[in-house]
């Protein structure tokens, strides 16, 4: 019996009768903690997700915004992949991709940006290093095939996620308000077409495997439940669906993801308040015998069930045939309830609304953690500077981003390695306007484990900041939000916590929230993970070009810093220079309180973007993991160096966020721009020498741009 | 004249070729490769990308389909050909030019800058470069370590048929400046007359100035001009 107690007298009372076996599988799967919310859906509310330019928000497939001033509709949406990839890292990854690319595709967009943040255990760890190259090299190997760029991202390696690592992927389409599709069933009569690779027995369950704990043996047992993805098909999948667009023959559209085509072929009906007739036995199948539970529920990947016109079913099979994917006519959209009939016998008759909507939520505990106490490590600076930009968190990304394809599609302008990535938007608006977006995606679980509300906050402020940083202005976001087991009070808490901070800093920042997902029971025997909110966050801007992310030398250096600073939550610090979630703590031990949040982060993300947008400002950069020491490192080139004064130590190394370094030649006009909004300080000078100089209260240390280049490229040292 | 740039199921840089070339003034536009070249066509790309998912080996499948029938016969009457990244695996494959395209040094897929020294500037691919000069291209693949025969690649070598070398921002062609081990840093080369090339390079990507980056692809899309 598959389906909980409690759960199946539901089932029983709503259907009047023992449910069948299929039906018991269908909501063991729909009713499942990934696929219906049932312990987040409460906290979701709290996130601000409407807005001027968002066309489509939360609940389909992906959300949809409008660049403003254009009739260009871009999607933007997000999903996990965790437990998949600790089982197989490889396909797990590649799967991830495939889905959240079809989730674009039933939007009626042309899938231009992808953003990967992942979080793995320390790196010093052999099964972190192969969980880390198994997930990337899958990442690489789908999305270089199937021709979207790679452009942003987020590396982190912390304690907690050990034995479960988290692999988030979000996704930018492109598209018009002609061209646009829904997940929502238009009309009865009209036909559902299963279209893409056959149907397999891969993936079985994947749901509600996706909502338990992994346990010890995960790695031989679960793999059953893991896809294997086949970027050959997505491609033409991809193409095959600007074809039906382009002859305008979708009606509706949803991917099939978890719970397969049970699960996309009964939300698409539901959310139109509709039922629907399908003939099982209609499915194109890969192998043999399938019974009536497994061609509902695999997850085999590379699929997409479309609602189309009953006079265009055949124009759909052959564009299909055109490009060598299989389709089936699998049955209509009804106005009664959701019925499937295999070999003469109906196994599916239940409303879709009850199978879509029906579950109902948890009620858990929250029991909130106690404040850390300041126990600060002693440390001298040279040492603690190398560890801290040695560090794999802050180290360069250059290893990962290399094996990702982040140029096809002519639009990367600004490439990974920077703040945010910027592309084009060819053909938005007026020929002559050079309408970009930027895209930055992350957190640091660093942060919230230290403090879970204070540090989603920072986690909304440094991707707003990244991209403020390249002269753009935020138009929305998606989170991915990852915890362990919500059952557990103290984990749960944790994980609330972060949802709160995420939805409060968002709001403060006008920074609409379309869409998300959930990701839960990410336990393994060595414990939850700590809540870990990425946030991905799209922006546009006008023009291509953005400061450099380097210094030229030519200029001053200062910093651009809140103007007023504020505690982040009940246990987090006033005080913007605390060492709490500091790479700095991580490599020495000891504890502090979460740092302070900007009081405004509105009024500063908006003076961070006039500052990047100066004439006299030649390069910014964000600070973020590793603080300032990193920040101002990764500043030097051989032909330009940094020259800085810093009064503190903690002031080298605190993550307080919603900071940026900027190097300007008119620190007068900068102070104008920025009016009240931020603070200015000074930081130094930058030079041509090619080397960072530092002085720290009586310290200071002089290290060269090939030090810092031998420092910051541990990951490709250790894994090439 | 019209170019046709051949899309094979997981050709992904179709789009791109079309809009570099229409950049440098050459008008192109996309041929699912089923339907056969168009009777207009006056000029061939075989662009990047993972033609049957190079399932097989890169561009295996794409050489032994029927529309690359067409190509080897355009080419021999004069037709300008240019296979870029997994066109150039396709060419290679399909014998339009010597040599193979495996897998790189590092076993791994880059996706990076790389500098070319212009080796032989004669060509209608290199006409907007002299000899010696150093251009800047991106790469991204994970099997373009050129391999040949010595016989054959001393050969090429005396025919000036190697286009560019990978090089140094200076212009030394040297082990480090090699991104993916090929023989001889070469980076691209001509078939058996120059109306036919193939690079791993991608020239289309370093052919829009608004991205910020080099613009020294439009030399080689201006063969077709």
């Amino acid at each position: 019996m598959p389906l909980a107690d409690a759960d199946h007298d539901l089932v029983v009372d709503e259907l009047g009768r023992e449910p069948t076996r299929a039906e018991e599988h269908l909501f063991e799967n729909l009713w499942s903690e990934h696929c219906a919310y049932r312990s987040s859906r409460m906290l979701l509310s709290n996130f601000e997700s409407g807005g001027e330019h968002v066309e489509i928000g939360p609940g389909d497939d992906a959300a949809v915004v409008r660049v403003p001033g254009t009739d260009t509709l871009l999607t933007f949406g997000i999903e996990s992949h965790n437990h998949p990839s600790y089982v197989d890292p490889y396909d797990g990854a590649a799967t991830g991709i495939g889905g959240i690319v079809r989730d674009t595709l039933s939007m009626g967009a042309y899938p231009i940006a992808l953003a990967d943040s992942l979080y793995f255990g320390p790196f010093d760890r052999e099964h972190s290093r192969y969980l880390f190259e198994g997930v990337v090299e899958g990442i690489s190997d789908y999305g270089n095939a199937i021709g979207v760029p790679t452009v942003a991202g987020s590396v982190a390696f912390e304690e907690s996620h050990v034995g479960n690592p988290l692999v988030n992927v979000a996704c930018v389409g492109k598209t018009t308000p002609e061209r646009l599709v829904t997940a929502e069933a238009q009309a009865a009569g009209n036909r559902l077409v299963l279209l893409g690779n056959a149907t397999g027995r891969d993936g079985l369950g994947g749901a509600s495997f996706a909502s338990e704990d992994l346990a010890e043996d995960a790695e031989t047992e679960d793999r059953p439940a893991v896809q294997v993805g086949d970027p050959y098909s997505e491609k033409l999948l991809i193409e095959c669906n600007e074809a039906l667009l382009d002859e305008d023959l979708i009606e509706s559209a949803r991917d099939l993801g978890a719970a397969g085509l049970g699960g996309a072929s009964s939300e698409l009906v539901a959310k139109g308040g509709f039922g629907a007739d399908i003939d099982l036995e209609a499915v194109h199948t890969r192998e043999p015998g399938m019974n009536a539970t497994e061609i509902l529920l695999a997850e085999s990947q590379e699929r997409m069930c479309y609602e189309v016109a009953p006079e265009n079913v055949e124009r759909v099979a052959e564009i299909a045939e055109r490009f060598d994917l299989g389709c089936s006519d699998i049955g209509e959209v009804t106005e009664g309830n959701y019925v499937c009939e295999f070999e003469g016998e109906t196994v599916v008759d239940a409303p879709a609304a009850y199978l879509a909507d029906g579950a109902p939520l948890n009620d858990l505990g929250r029991k909130a953690p106690a404040a850390p106490e300041r126990d600060l490590p002693e440390f001298d600076l040279a040492e603690a500077f190398e560890a801290v930009v040695a560090d794999p968190t802050a180290a360069s990304k250059e290893w990962v981003y290399r094996q990702y394809d982040h140029e096809v599609g002519l639009r990367t302008a600004v490439e990974p390695g920077d703040d945010a990535a910027v592309l084009a938007l060819h053909g938005a608006g007026d020929a002559d306007d050079e309408h970009a977006i930027a895209l930055s995606s992350g957190a640091n679980p660093h942060w919230t484990d230290c403090d879970p509300e204070a540090g989603a906050r920072a986690v909304a402020v440094e991707n707003a900041t990244n991209l403020a940083a390249k002269g753009a202005t935020p138009l929305a976001a998606v989170d991915c939000l990852n915890g362990g087991n919500p059952e557990d009070p103290e984990t749960y808490d944790g994980f609330a916590a972060a949802v709160d901070g995420l939805a409060g800093t968002c709001a403060d920042l006008s920074v609409p929230v379309v869409g998300g997902n959930v990701s839960l029971y990410n336990d393994s025997e060595t414990g939850p993970v700590a809540p870990t909110p990425t946030l991905a966050v799209l922006g546009t801007k006008s023009g291509y070009d953005a400061p450099a992310a380097t210094v030229s030398g030519e200029g001053d250096l200062v910093l651009v810093e809140p103007a007023e600073w504020v505690a982040g939550s009940g246990i987090g610090s006033d005080d913007p220079h605390a060492l709490g979630g500091s790479l700095l703590l991580s490599q020495f031990g000891g504890s502090d309180r979460f740092p302070a949040v900007p009081a405004d982060p509105g009024a500063l993300v908006d003076a961070l973007g006039r500052v990047a947008g100066l004439d006299s400002t030649f390069a910014t950069h964000d600070v973020s993991d590793g603080g300032l020491a990193v920040a101002l490192a990764e500043l030097v080139t051989d032909e330009a160096g940094v020259d800085a004064d810093l009064a503190e130590a903690r002031a080298l190394f605190s993550e307080a966020p919603g900071r940026v370094v900027v190097e300007t030649t008119d620190a007068d006009a900068l102070r104008d721009a920025v009016g009240d909004d931020a603070a200015v300080t000074e930081l130094g000078t930058a030079t041509a020498d090619g080397a960072l100089s530092l002085s720290v209260g009586e310290e200071s240390i002089v290290v060269d741009a090939g030090e810092i280049g031998e420092l910051r490229d541990v990951l490709a040292r250790e894994l090439d | 004249m019209t170019v046709s740039v051949v899309q094979f199921g997981g050709s992904n840089c179709d789009r791109d070729a079309v809009r570099a070339l229409d950049r440098v003034g050459v008008d192109a536009e996309r041929v699912w490769h089923e339907d056969g070249l168009p009777a207009d066509s006056e000029g061939i790309v075989l662009p990047g990308g993972f033609s049957y998912g190079d399932y097989l080996r890169a561009g295996a499948m794409a050489a032994h389909s029927p529309v690359m029938d067409e190509v080897r016969a355009a080419a021999e009457d004069g037709t300008p050909v240019l296979g870029v990244c997994n066109g150039a695996q396709i060419g290679s494959e399909s014998r339009l030019t010597p040599g193979a395209f495996t897998t790189n040094r590092s076993a791994r897929f880059q996706c990076e800058d790389v500098y070319l020294r212009v080796e032989n500037a004669e060509t209608p691919w290199t006409d907007a470069y002299d000899e010696g000069d150093v251009i800047e291209l991106p790469i991204a693949h994970g099997e373009g370590r050129f391999e040949i025969d010595d016989a054959a690649y001393e050969q090429l070598v005396d025919d000036d048929r190697v286009l560019f070398r990978y090089c140094d921002a200076d212009g030394n062609v040297t082990d480090a400046a090699n991104p993916n081990g090929s023989k001889g840093n070469v980076a691209g080369i001509l078939g058996e007359r120059e109306n036919v090339a193939v690079l791993m390079p991608h020239p289309e990507r370093a052919a829009l100035a608004e991205l910020g980056g080099s613009t020294d692809g439009q030399g080689v899309l201006e063969g077709f001009a």
